[in-house]
Parts: structure tokens; sequence; C-alpha cells
């Protein structure tokens, strides 16, 4: 098992550039996830830790800090190489699925394989897809289309498709957002038995407390900073 | 779901998270990326089929420009093509390969003859160009006569009187005879009075009816027709080919005119006091001289031990169309030496062939088959910012899907591929669709309106490969500008 952790921010600060005004998103914010941790970010719209995840997730850039993941300073990666290691280490659930319409719910979980090194066969790509829509309960709607699908069971192909490159980390931004109290009860429980059986390190982006109440620490983001962490 | 888990845990005995991501590269995975090298190649044309699916009508109308293009390429190739092969055959009715051997000019005191008034050309040297010059396929020799033709009441005075070799017939590409036979060797050697007729004739002297077996009279010689040579109608210059008769050349040079072109022109010395109606020459001479006696002077001068009686001109066949420059230096070769020509000597004999003529029919029709080609590419290019246009449209639109694509690991030549792929797919696409209606509208002008097409596999090959340009030329720009997205902007994009 590794000592170290899988997430460590150090003083990050993100700035967006509008034109000639520079808005500070995140002031500098230092943070330490360990390996099969379950963390919740909690903070109000606009707090910044929609664009933190963005950030974990190597999405977007940072403007200053460092960042290492899995014990790599990812801060100085080029194009390409956050492309592959997003393909590869990470698996990232959008607030509004982002799910491909007039795609199978089958070839929207197996997108990511699209661009992993090497490419598997169609058929190892549907075993995998098949047996993670099976895992997260869609066995029977693997042909539907995201638009046949209701918002929990979109939800279910996007963690199927961040799940697919077996990642390391698996980061969801409002995995409840869009959902009703009891779906919403489901994907969580879905989340936490990953957690167990698997062992995979995750953080939950939420508002809600009731959300942040599954993972065993929430980190509280105000204004571009961590204002505290709970357990 | 615990029973998934626990039948990995079987076969793969680690802690749970170090094997649920412990398979990003092993040996076997290595070896496979160099065997299966097609694989995402495949896959990124089953995404792009799949893309252009999603909306059947605009990749349509997408690829009609390069529709139509290829359409009018395949059309005008292969009418183009039709009519080049039709002119070929009618240059090829006239003799395609022949190559003319013509004596050279006598000059006398300064004062140059022109090419044919000396005659230099014996039967010998057709022996040499026979034996001596590959690509030389058949050669004869002739002998011309401008003479009266008299059959009954009837006379006429064919516009090509020869004297000539069987072979003769072959050389100038008329292999048909309408009736009889033509002349043989056997003929040839015993300068047997036979002759064979061109349809002109048999209108003129015989008014339509069948002239074998019949006789004409030739400067009183009377000569059996064996043979009516098949319809060649006019030639390019106007000239009746069917206004022809033919005869053994010895016959032609000894029982008939006993003399060469160069003296003459019988239509002009029978209406002098010369030869009118004397039926001496009714009969055969009691021998035929096939050689002329040299004089003693003749006999000093040239060392050659014989010279076969003079011909008026040599007609030769090139084994193909594309030898014919060979065959010219050859024959050049083969008469130089016979006639021990040395290097800086004017020759004493020309060399005539069709392929001035054959290369300003071709270069018309070529020089229309490229200005509709052009026209044609206009098209293509036309097509081919139609397609740009719809990719760049599409690359907007889709914004979302490549922010998504980047987000799960595709690199900016991955979806640069992608969108490459799709454009050159719907110009592939187009350009099957074009090959199959230009082929229609080139069987359908065939058959309504009996213009001569000719299948061009050359055509569709090239119209596969400016196809496949114009996808990646066009093609290339929008999905270089998907490929610059960045991730998030191309998520958050609405």
């Amino acid at each position: 098992m590794q000592s170290h952790n899988i997430i460590e921010l150090n003083n990050v600060v993100k700035t967006y550039q509008r034109g000639d005004v520079a808005i500070p998103v995140l002031k500098g914010v230092s943070m330490e996830v360990a390996h099969g941790e379950m963390v919740a970010l909690m903070g109000a719209s606009g707090s910044g830790k929609s664009t933190l995840l963005n950030i974990l997730g190597c999405i977007d850039r940072l403007s200053a800090g460092t960042y290492w993941l899995d014990a790599v300073d990812v801060t100085r990666f080029s194009k390409d190489e956050l492309a592959s290691l997003r393909n590869s280490k990470l698996g990232f659930c959008f607030q509004n699925f982002h799910l491909q319409p007039r795609m199978s719910a089958l070839d929207n979980a197996m997108l990511p394989l699209d661009y992993r090194e090497p490419i598997l066969s169609r058929k190892e790509m549907v075993d995998r897809a098949s047996e993670l829509l099976e895992l997260v309960g869609l066995a029977d709607r693997m042909d539907h289309q995201p638009s046949q699908l209701s918002g929990g069971q979109q939800q279910r192909v996007a963690i199927a498709r961040a799940l697919i490159n077996r990642p390391r980390l698996l980061l969801a931004d409002e995995p409840t957002g869009a959902l009703d109290s009891k779906t919403s009860h489901e994907i969580l429980e879905l989340f936490e038995q990953l957690h167990q059986d698997v062992g995979l390190t995750m953080i939950l982006v939420t508002h809600d407390a009731e959300v942040a109440s599954h993972a065993k620490r929430t980190i509280h983001v105000r204004d571009g900073l961590i204002a505290g962490s709970s357990s | 779901m615990t029973k998934l888990l626990t039948t990995r845990d079987e076969t793969m005995p680690q802690s749970s998270s170090l094997r649920w991501a412990s398979d990003v590269s092993s040996p076997k995975h290595t070896f496979r990326r160099f065997v299966f090298r097609w694989r995402p190649f495949l896959r990124l044309c089953v995404t792009a089929t799949h893309a252009l699916r999603r909306n059947v009508l605009r990749s349509l109308l997408t690829t009609l420009g390069i529709v139509i293009g290829i359409m009018s390429v395949i059309a005008i190739m292969e009418i183009g093509q039709g009519a080049s092969a039709t002119l070929g055959e009618s240059i090829q009715s006239m003799g395609s390969n022949l190559i003319i051997v013509m004596p050279g000019a006598a000059s006398a005191g300064g004062i140059e003859m022109g090419a044919g008034t000396m005659p230099t050309l014996t039967p010998d040297d057709v022996n040499a160009i026979l034996t001596e010059c590959p690509s030389v396929l058949a050669a004869a020799p002739s002998v011309q006569a401008r003479m009266q033709v008299v059959h009954g009441s009837k006379n006429w005075v064919p516009a090509t009187m020869l004297g000539t070799t069987p072979s003769y017939l072959a050389i100038r590409g008329w292999n048909s005879l309408d009736e009889g036979e033509n002349f043989t060797e056997q003929d040839v050697r015993n300068a047997n009075k036979v002759c064979v007729v061109g349809l002109t004739i048999v209108k003129e002297l015989f008014d339509g009816q069948s002239p074998i077996g019949k006789s004409v009279r030739i400067n009183n010689v009377p000569i059996r027709v064996i043979g009516v040579l098949g319809r060649k109608g006019a030639n390019v210059m106007g000239m009746d080919q069917d206004d022809v008769l033919l005869t053994p050349w010895t016959t032609m040079k000894n029982r008939v005119s006993a003399s060469t072109l160069g003296s003459v022109n019988q239509s002009v010395l029978t209406s002098s006091a010369n030869g009118v109606n004397s039926f001496g020459d009714a009969y055969p001479r009691s021998f035929i001289e096939l050689y002329t006696t040299p004089t003693a002077t003749q006999m000093m001068n040239t060392p050659r031990p014989q010279r076969l009686t003079n011909v008026d001109q040599i007609f030769a066949s090139a084994v193909s169309m594309e030898r014919i420059e060979t065959a010219v230096d050859e024959i050049q070769q083969a008469l130089s030496r016979s006639h021990n020509i040395r290097d800086g000597q004017v020759d004493d004999f020309n060399l005539r062939n069709m392929t001035e003529l054959t290369k300003m029919f071709g270069s018309t029709t070529t020089l229309m088959t490229n200005l509709l080609l052009a026209i044609a590419m206009i098209a293509l290019l036309v097509g081919g910012v139609g397609i740009m246009n719809i990719m760049l449209v599409s690359v907007t639109e889709r914004t979302r899907e490549i922010g998504l694509r980047m987000a799960v690991g595709a690199k900016g030549r991955d979806i640069l591929a992608q969108f490459l792929v799709e454009a050159v797919l719907l110009c592939l696409f187009g350009a099957a669709i074009g090959i199959v209606l230009g082929r229609g509208i080139s069987i359908a002008v065939s058959k309504l309106a009996g213009w001569p097409v000719a299948a061009s596999p050359y055509a569709i090959l090239a119209s596969v490969g400016v196809s496949l340009i114009i996808g990646i030329g066009f093609g290339f720009y929008p999905a270089w500008r998907a490929s610059k997205l960045d991730p998030i902007d191309a998520l958050r994009y609405e």
C-alpha cells in the first residue's frame, strides 16, 4: 500500500481572465486526500468548489501552486499528458451527466475506451461496459438512449462511464443535484458500495449536507479558500 | 455486485484498490499495440459513420457537391475516352501504324526535283526492312500509275492505281474483301494479270454488278478482276479510298506501265499521239525482265553487283502505334546500311508516318477533355468548400461532445483524426455515389445518343484519389479547430 496521499494540493490559485479584469476563483487552496478516502467538498454556489473539482480532475489548469496526483506533479503536464492521465487514472461524473444523445447506454459507457492505450477489441469493450452497467444496476437498459432513461439511470450510465477505465480517483460534481431524494439515496448507496468494495478514492462535490454525511470527511470551501474540514 | 467482485478477487488476490488500477499496461498489451494498429482506425471509422448517420439528409446534401463533381469527371472521362477511341479507329482505318518510305530527291545542276523523284528504292529494301526491323509488322513495295481502265464501253481513271504485294491490304488496315480474294505471292512472282478493285470502280465500270472473273483493260493489257475490296469510305482528307485498283507490282511495272512514276501519267500520254489503241501490247511480252540490265557506266558507278527494279514507294506498318518511332528508326538504319549511306551523308530516301496526324487529332480531343475536366474540378472544389462549411458548423454544434471526449481522455490528435475521418468518409461516400451516377450517365449517353463511351478504371481511381485529397484538404481546418478546443471551455459551451 502506498503511504503517500493520492492528492496533494499546495497553495493552488485559479484566476479567470475576463477581458482586462482578473477574477480570482481559488485564492490559495491546500488540501490532501489519502488513498481510499471518500471526501465531500461542500460550499455555496460560487464558492469555487466546482472549479476546484475541475482542477482535481485535470480538466482545468491551475494558475499558481502545485498539484501532486498519485505522487506525480501534474502542474507542468502537457495537454496530451493530461488527457491520457484523465483517461487512465480519473473518473469524472458531470453535474449534467454529459451523456451523448443518440448513443446507447452501452456506447456511452464505452466512450473513454476509445482513447485508451492500447485500444481493446470491440468485444472486450462491450464485456467491460456491460459488466459495469450490470454493476450500477442497468443490465436491462444497455440499448437505451439517454433520452429513454430517467435521471437516476442517466447518472448510473455516467458512473459506469467514469469507472470503465478502472480509475484511481472518482470525482463527482453534484451527483444528486438533478435527482429526487429516493434516487439520490440509491446513487449515494452505489457510491458507498464502490468505496467499500473497491476501495476507490472518491471526491463528491455537493451543497447538500445529507449527501456530505455519506462521506467520511467533509471539506468546506468558501470564497475560494478552504474554510474547514470535518469528519 | 458482490459476486462480481469476489470472482475478481479470486483471480487477482491483491488488495482491491491496487488491482483496480493495475490494468494500465502489461507486456501482453504492448505486444497488442504493434499487432492491432488498425483497431483505433477502425473505431474511428465506426464513430465517424455513426456521426454521419445521425443526420443522413445533411450528410447527403453536404456531399452533393462532391457527388456532382465526381459524376461529371467520370462521365466526361468515359465519353472523352470513347471519342478518342473512335478517332483512333478512324485513323487506324487509314492504316494508323503506316510508315511510308519515299525515294530521295533528285537534283541536277543545283535544281532539286523534290521528294520521290529519284528512283532509289528496290524490292530488296522491302526484304531488308522485313528481316532487320523487329518493330515492323509488314512491308510492301508499291508501283504507282495513273491510267485509263476500260471495261466494255466504259472507262475510268482510278484515283489510286497501285502495283504491290498481298500484304499491302493488311498494312492499310484493309482487312475485308467484299467478294473474291486477294492476289497471292505467286501472282506477284509470275506477274499474273490479275487485280483487286475498290467499290467505286465496281460502280463506275460494272454498274454495281459483280466484276469477279471479268476483265478490264489497262493500257490495252487485259487484267482479270479476282477480288472486290470492302468499303472504306473517304479518308480524313476527303479522298475516296474506294477508288482503287491493286495489282501485283510486277504486273503493274512490267506489263502495264513498264515504267516508274517519274515518267508515267498515262492520262496525259494517251491523249498524245503516242499510244492510241495500239493492240501491239495486247499480248504479254515473251519474258519478264525483273531486273533491268545495268549499263557499263552504271556498273562502274554503282559497285553493287545487282540492282533490282526500282519501286516507287514502300509501305510498312509498325507492330503497334506506340512502336512507330522505333520502327522508323529501325527502317532508317536498315536502309542506310543497304544503300551504303555513310555518316553525314544525306539519305536517298524519306520516311513518313501518320504520328503527326494522330497527334493532331489526339490533341484536339485531349484539349476538349481537359477543358471539361477543369470545369469538373471546379465543381469538386466547390464541393470541397461545402464540406468545409458543414464540418465547421458540425464542430461548433458538437463542441460539448468534443469537450466530453477530451475530458474522458481524447487528445487533440484524437479529435483531429475523428473529424478528418468524418470529412474523408463523407467525400469517399460522395465519390462512390458520383462514380455510380457518372457511369450511369455515360451508359445512358451511349444507349440514347449512340455516342461511344469507354469505361475508364483510371478515372475511377483518380476520382477516389481526388475526393480523398479534398476530404483531407478541406476537412483539415475544421478538424484542427476542433482539436484546439480547451476541454473545460468546450464542456461549458452553450
